[in-house]
């Protein structure tokens, strides 16, 4: 690239590196500040002023009388967490083996099976929350973490689908005809040669699932009824009165962890590819 | 892409057979609720008991009641997302074209803060834009605003974190079709004598549109369905038509005309993206 531009003056490109360090800056601006505000020595019920530094809350989360320490946001946690795993394994579970079909067979009603998976994605969450609480009240399906869970699995779906997609495509067929050639039936194929091979594109899916269940507030404040209290209902419910500087620490602590988890994930690919 | 050809009888219903699970799934709580929720748009009645009697006037309210929340949602929504198109296509090219071996760093980069719970992320934009806030300062210095004009509780506040919040959905399916774009087409317009703005319209700009479509799309329909914004960010002066539906349904309980909301809604969006996928002729977007 460089002999392309090296004859041209360079303020384009340097322009462009400004650029992208100030879109950086905006970027991370306001995840700084949930972090910075965990360490706020606030006065009264709002923790939107700096006052001064303080350990006092992230000693609160740990050593508090319950972890987290604020009433209900453990059990909250717990809850997400919870709906996050199953909801995500599920959605894993039913994506691939579509997935699966998408790519490795042509049908009919292929074309068809693409668009319906689309639309969910094209869908805003308002309507979908609102039509499922509609159903789920018409057939006096129980309101709470069972309704969570099917709400999840479904808004799941198609993003499961289009990740392991894009690990199909990416691989070498000659390898599963090869092991159908030396006698191996469908299943054997799958466990033993496709399953293998599109693992790390499964596994980021189901991190992707996890990280969209455990984040979503929207269908889940229609659906979850009066009961259920996930992490985002319950920062949602705080709001109203104002958000204790635990919930900063907390929020820090999700991200650390997620974090940790997407940088695990990718190293793993890489060794892997 | 040849291959499959050998599809014996016994294969046949395999395909079927992966995708009935999760398409079952899909049918009953995905299209049977979005079939429902047109048939509880019709009904009338007082709750509990709501029955169906080809109620239209549920509809009718959307232009009696609801314009003004109707207009905001398509305002801000798409507002938002123009914002974020001319945030996100310099940032993805940045990175498609000149984040050479940290590529994969600033990729990670980019998703990172939306690892943060993203209602405290929404919060955060309280304190940025406060009163007494960096941004208002300055923008009182400047004399963008005035000495006791304000960001907080107005539709830029809302437009603001709806544009932050959604920013990932816009930049990474530009960044892709940057990546696909094949280098020496660019080379090739170079070589013809091109200016670099030349070859950048002309070849990079056009090779581009099915990752700024998509973008726009992932990002525009969250965005006019939005309402969290709008009650974190706002007043009821800024509501869209999502904080209505959310509030009918889940405080009003008045569920027919939350459904026709609802469904208008869905609607309009509809009626947006048809033609603009038409009009940009990616309709194999979908596939």
């Amino acid at each position: 690239m460089t002999t392309l531009t090296g004859r041209r003056p360079r303020w384009g490109r340097i322009g462009l590196i400004v650029y992208m360090v100030a879109a950086f800056v905006y970027l991370f601006t306001p995840v700084v500040l949930v972090i910075v505000f965990g360490f706020n020595d606030n006065r009264g019920r709002f923790n939107f002023t700096w006052v001064g530094f303080t350990w006092d809350h992230w000693r609160n989360v740990f050593f508090g009388e319950t972890f987290g320490g604020v009433p209900g946001v453990f059990d909250a946690l717990v809850s997400s967490l919870r709906l996050a795993f199953l909801s995500s394994l599920g959605a894993t579970a039913l994506g691939t083996f579509i997935a699966l079909a998408l790519v490795r067979y042509r049908f009919k009603g292929r074309s068809a099976a693409n668009v319906a998976l689309f639309l969910p994605m094209a869908t805003p969450e308002v309507v979908m929350g609102s039509s499922l609480l509609a159903l789920f009240i018409a057939l006096r399906f129980p309101l709470g973490f069972p309704s969570l869970l099917v709400a999840h699995i479904l808004f799941n779906i198609s993003y499961v689908v289009v990740t392991v997609k894009a690990r199909l495509q990416g691989f070498d067929r000659h390898l599963e005809e090869a092991a159908m050639d030396l006698y191996a039936n469908e299943w054997e194929t799958f466990r033993r040669v496709t399953l293998p091979m599109i693992m790390p594109g499964v596994f980021a899916a189901f991190l992707l699932g996890f990280a969209l269940s455990f984040d979503d507030f929207i269908i889940s404040n229609f659906v979850a009824g009066p009961t259920e209290v996930t992490f985002p209902l319950w920062i949602w419910g705080a709001a109203q009165r104002g958000i204790p500087p635990e919930v900063n620490v907390l929020g820090t602590l999700v991200f650390l962890t997620t974090v940790s988890l997407m940088l695990a994930n990718i190293l793993w690919q890489r060794r892997r590819a | 892409m040849t291959t499959t050809a050998a599809v014996t009888g016994r294969r046949r219903w395999v395909p079927y057979l992966l995708m009935a699970p999760g398409g079952l799934w899909l049918l009953i709580f995905y299209f049977v609720p979005i079939a429902r929720l047109v048939e509880v748009s019709l009904q009338s009645g007082i709750f509990p008991r709501y029955r169906f009697t080809w109620e239209v006037g549920n509809y009718l309210r959307l232009f009696t009641d609801f314009l003004p929340h109707l207009q905001r949602s398509l305002l801000y929504g798409l507002g938002a997302t123009l914002i974020g198109l001319l945030i996100a296509y310099p940032l993805a090219y940045g990175i498609a074209f000149r984040g050479g071996r940290y590529k994969n760093l600033l990729l990670v980069l980019l998703l990172m803060p939306f690892l943060m719970p993203f209602l405290l992320r929404t919060l955060s934009w309280r304190i940025i834009l406060a009163d007494n806030g960096p941004v208002v300062e300055a923008l009182r210095t400047v004399g963008l605003l005035g000495a006791d004009g304000r960001l907080l509780a107005t539709g830029v506040a809302v437009v603001a974190g709806i544009t932050y919040n959604f920013l990932p959905f816009t930049t990474l399916p530009i960044y892709v079709s940057l990546e696909k774009i094949d280098r020496s087409l660019i080379e090739a317009a170079n070589d013809l004598y091109a200016s670099p703005v030349v070859a950048f319209w002309k070849v990079t700009f056009p090779l581009s549109m099915p990752g700024v479509v998509a973008g726009s799309l992932l990002t525009g329909i969250p965005a006019i369905g939005d309402y969290v914004n709008a009650e974190l960010l706002g007043t009821p002066e800024q509501y869209m038509l999502g904080n209505v539906i959310q509030s009918r349904f889940l405080r009003v309980l008045d569920y027919p005309s939350a459904a026709a909301l609802s469904f208008s809604l869905m609607l309009a969006i509809l009626l947006i993206l048809i033609p603009y996928i038409r009009a940009t002729g990616t309709e194999d977007l979908v596939a």
